[in-house]
Order: C-alpha cells, then sequence, then structure tokens
C-alpha cells in the first residue's frame, strides 16, 4: 500500500523508481478479449466506429483492472451504456458480444443478456410494475440487461403511465448494484435524445453512447454473402449480382431495416429456391443444387417489379 | 436453545459470503431455489410460508440474495430457510435446505410425557413459543404471515 502511496506522491516519486511492472499484454491475453476483438472485427460487417468505441471501452477497462491490481484505489468504472442506431444496424448482436467482453475482463459475474422490451418491466395496473420491473433486474443480476427501444419506458402523453416507476426502480438498481448489473439501453437516435432529455437522471448514469450508422450497399452484400454461408447456402455468382442489385431498389424503399431486410430476403430466396427445386422435382437433383441460390431465386422478388 | 434443522446444521450460522456460494452452487445446478419463512421451529413442521414463488429462471445467486434480504428484513425474528428444488427426473425433490435466519432469543422445547396403560409412557416434545399466539411468539416479531 505505502508504494501505491509513494508513486502518488511527487517529492516520493523519484525513491521509488516504478517498482512494480505491470504485464498489461499479459492481463490483456489472459482475459481472452483479444480473441472476442479479433472475432468482432472477423464476423461483423463495417460498423468501424461502433468497433472503434468498443476497442476505447475494452482498454479502459483493462487498465483499470491493471489499477486495481497494484492498490490503486479506483471507484469501479460507470458501464452502462445506450446504443443508438436505426432497426437493423447490429445493436442486439453487439450487446451479445458486449458481454462477452465485459465477462472475459471480470467486470461482471455470467455473460448472460437478459432482452426485454417494454411488456417486460411496466404492469398494467397499480402495484403491477414494481414487481414485474423487480422480476426481470433479479434474472439479469450478474449480467446485461439489455432494454430494446428504451424510450417506450416514457410516455410523455401520459403522466399516469406505469413506465415512470419501472424507470424509477431501474435507475436506483444502476446506482446500487452497479458491481451485479450492466444496463444497454437500445433504440433510435432521435427517439432517444427525447428520452433522455425528459429523464435526466438516466443520461447521468449512462456512461457510453455508441451511434450504430447505417450499412452501406457494399456491406449489406457482404453480409448477405456472410448470412448465407451462416445457413449453409451459397449465392452462385449471378445471384450475388442480383443481390446487390436487390440492395440498391431495397434501400430507397420505405420500411428498410439494414441488416435484417437482408436475412428476410435470404428467408425469402429460400422459400422461392425450395419452391424451384420442388416444381422440378422429376429430375434428381445434387449437393450443389440444395445448396446454391439462383439468380432467379433472387431476380423474382417484388422489389424488382415495382 | 439454538435450533438445529437441514443442512449445515451442525456449523455455525452461515454468512452472507457462504449462502451466496451455497445459492450458486444450486442455480448451477439447474435447481429452482425458493426462500421460506415460519415461526413455528417443530421439526416436524413441514408447512413453512413461502417467501414470494421459487426462482426457477436466475442463472445468478445476487437475485436471490435480493430476496433472502427483503424476508429478512420483514422477518427478523422468524426462521428464514432456503431450499433448493431439483425437478430432474428421478429426483423430483428439495436437494437443500438450510436455515439462514432465526429469532434472537430461541426459548427451546418441552418435553412431554403421556401415561397410558400398564406403565407405558408416549414421550413427544413442544416448543415453548408455540404456545404463544402466532406475533407473540418471539419478541418483536411481525404479526402478519405466521
Amino acid at each position: 500500500m505505502s508504494e501505491t502511496a509513494d508513486l502518488l506522491d511527487p517529492e516520493a516519486s523519484d525513491r521509488t523508481s516504478d517498482r512494480q511492472l505491470i504485464d498489461l499484454d499479459a492481463l490483456y491475453r489472459e482475459s481472452g478479449i483479444g480473441g472476442m476483438l479479433a472475432g468482432m472485427d472477423r464476423e461483423l460487417v463495417g460498423l468501424v466506429p461502433v468497433k472503434t468505441r468498443i476497442r476505447e471501452i475494452a482498454a479502459l477497462l483493462l487498465v483499470e483492472r491493471a489499477r486495481r491490481s497494484i492498490g490503486l484505489r479506483a471507484e469501479p468504472p460507470s458501464l452502462h451504456m445506450c446504443f443508438t442506431g436505426n432497426p437493423g444496424t447490429g445493436k442486439t448482436t453487439v450487446a451479445r458480444r458486449m458481454a462477452g467482453l465485459l465477462h472475459g475482463l471480470g467486470y461482471i459475474r455470467r455473460d448472460h443478456v437478459v432482452s426485454v422490451t417494454r411488456d417486460d418491466l411496466v404492469g398494467q395496473y397499480i402495484g403491477h410494475t414494481a414487481p414485474k420491473t423487480k422480476e426481470v433486474l433479479k434474472r439479469a443480476m450478474g449480467g446485461v440487461l439489455f432494454i430494446d427501444e428504451a424510450y417506450y419506458l416514457y410516455r410523455p402523453e401520459n403522466e399516469r403511465d406505469y413506465g415512470q416507476e419501472a424507470i424509477e426502480i431501474l435507475l436506483q438498481v444502476m446506482e446500487d448494484n452497479r458491481d451485479d448489473l450492466v444496463v444497454i439501453l437500445a433504440g433510435y437516435r432521435d427517439r432517444m435524445e427525447v428520452f433522455f432529455r425528459s429523464n435526466p437522471g438516466m443520461a447521468s448514469r449512462i456512461a457510453h453512447h455508441v451511434d450504430f450508422p447505417d450499412y452501406e450497399a457494399d456491406e449489406l452484400l457482404e453480409i448477405a454473402r456472410l448470412l448465407a454461408a451462416g445457413m449453409q447456402y451459397r449465392l452462385a455468382p449471378e445471384a450475388e449480382r442480383a443481390m446487390a442489385d436487390y440492395i440498391l431498389r431495397r434501400m430507397v424503399q420505405p420500411r428498410f431495416a439494414n441488416a435484417r431486410s437482408i436475412r428476410n430476403a435470404l428467408d425469402r430466396a429460400r422459400l422461392r429456391q425450395a419452391n424451384r427445386l420442388f416444381e422440378a422435382r422429376s429430375s434428381a437433383i445434387g449437393a450443389t443444387d440444395l445448396l446454391t441460390i439462383a439468380e432467379e431465386d433472387i431476380r423474382r422478388s417484388r422489389v424488382f417489379t415495382q | 436453545m439454538r435450533l438445529t434443522q437441514g443442512q449445515f446444521s451442525f456449523l455455525p450460522d452461515l454468512t452472507d459470503g457462504e449462502i451466496t456460494k451455497q445459492v450458486q452452487y444450486a442455480l448451477d445446478q439447474g435447481w429452482a431455489v425458493a426462500v421460506e419463512f415460519t415461526n413455528d421451529p417443530h421439526p416436524r413442521n413441514s408447512y413453512w410460508t413461502m417467501w414470494g414463488n421459487p426462482m426457477f429462471d436466475l442463472r445468478d445467486a445476487k437475485g436471490v440474495m435480493m430476496e433472502i434480504d427483503a424476508c429478512r428484513a420483514a422477518h427478523p425474528d422468524q426462521y428464514v430457510k432456503v431450499l433448493a428444488f431439483d425437478s430432474s427426473h428421478g429426483f423430483e425433490t428439495v436437494r437443500m435446505s438450510y436455515l439462514i435466519n432465526r429469532p434472537a432469543e430461541e426459548p427451546g422445547f418441552e418435553l412431554l410425557r403421556a401415561e397410558g396403560p400398564g406403565r407405558r409412557i408416549g414421550y413427544t416434545v413442544r416448543s415453548y413459543a408455540a404456545g404463544r399466539p402466532p406475533g407473540e411468539r418471539y419478541g418483536r416479531e411481525t404479526r402478519h404471515g405466521t
């Protein structure tokens, strides 16, 4: 203890040469976050600002742990986060990886994510909300509580809305159980800003705001490729060009939900592929036919006829 | 007289840290953890009052500890125990059960003899505390939830 006290004392600093050498790299390796960050780079397309922020947060947490290991007193860092972005930009996916990261660094005890929306937290009659919220919080303890579309918790048009009660319980736990629970709020950017403006207590307890940008067309194509590979399908070269066309057309249409739209498009292409194979069932098919999505499976989409 | 029942009855009372570890073990096994309380200390009393529902879907002991703390705060002068129920086929029973709270004063048990025909004697025990109505058994005990 005296050694660390000496470190902070400017006059004593030349007496204590930095005797305690800390192997930050060893800490980094044993926490296993290197693999997780690399996996994130490999498996998540685009999202460069998000990845940069997460790297920064990981570095902060690692250094914080090193400081703590030599006895430098540090308040446990506030880890509550807010993910803003349009639908389908990977907020839930990143939240799951965040839980793995925090678990690897020893800031949460389990790497589970409990994902909830307003319905899970807010009750329907007086006295229903508190037990419901507490139940969810109990389930999330030790891990990450992910609240999707968090702005629905607060309904300014109805002053007797029970959402406010849920927010107050949440705030209490976010403050008292910082070691047990990390809360991640997610939602559209503009609506989250309104939410924070009307709940300053919530805004001040959230340390990290991460903004998820929309995907570019080429990133979406890459996502389509990864998704198809994940489902053990393959896009034929012509199908890939068709997909690129499809993405450009779909992006300007209403209700475009980034990666989620691509996933849905792929699901429908699978449907059409199955149909095509079924129609031609009189002739024998090979393994290649079963796993290849052809150009016509995509070209027949409604997006091309509109 | 210090009441001993269930697991760990031969040990000093568990600390909160020890309870956390035991609860975590039960959760890791996939058992449902429940909290119950009573003011009737008779060893054959199996009807303890449930403190909320058994917790089936928790992963971390902290959630149970919150309920334990709430129960002990509400009933500081009653017996509180933690149960872990194993629902897997072949067991379907309580696998762990231990006391985590006890009244400050435990008056103990009276030994009763009932004489029968031919010098035969039947024995039974009766807790002194249970002789008084619920709510007056242990000092400042709360009246509701007997």
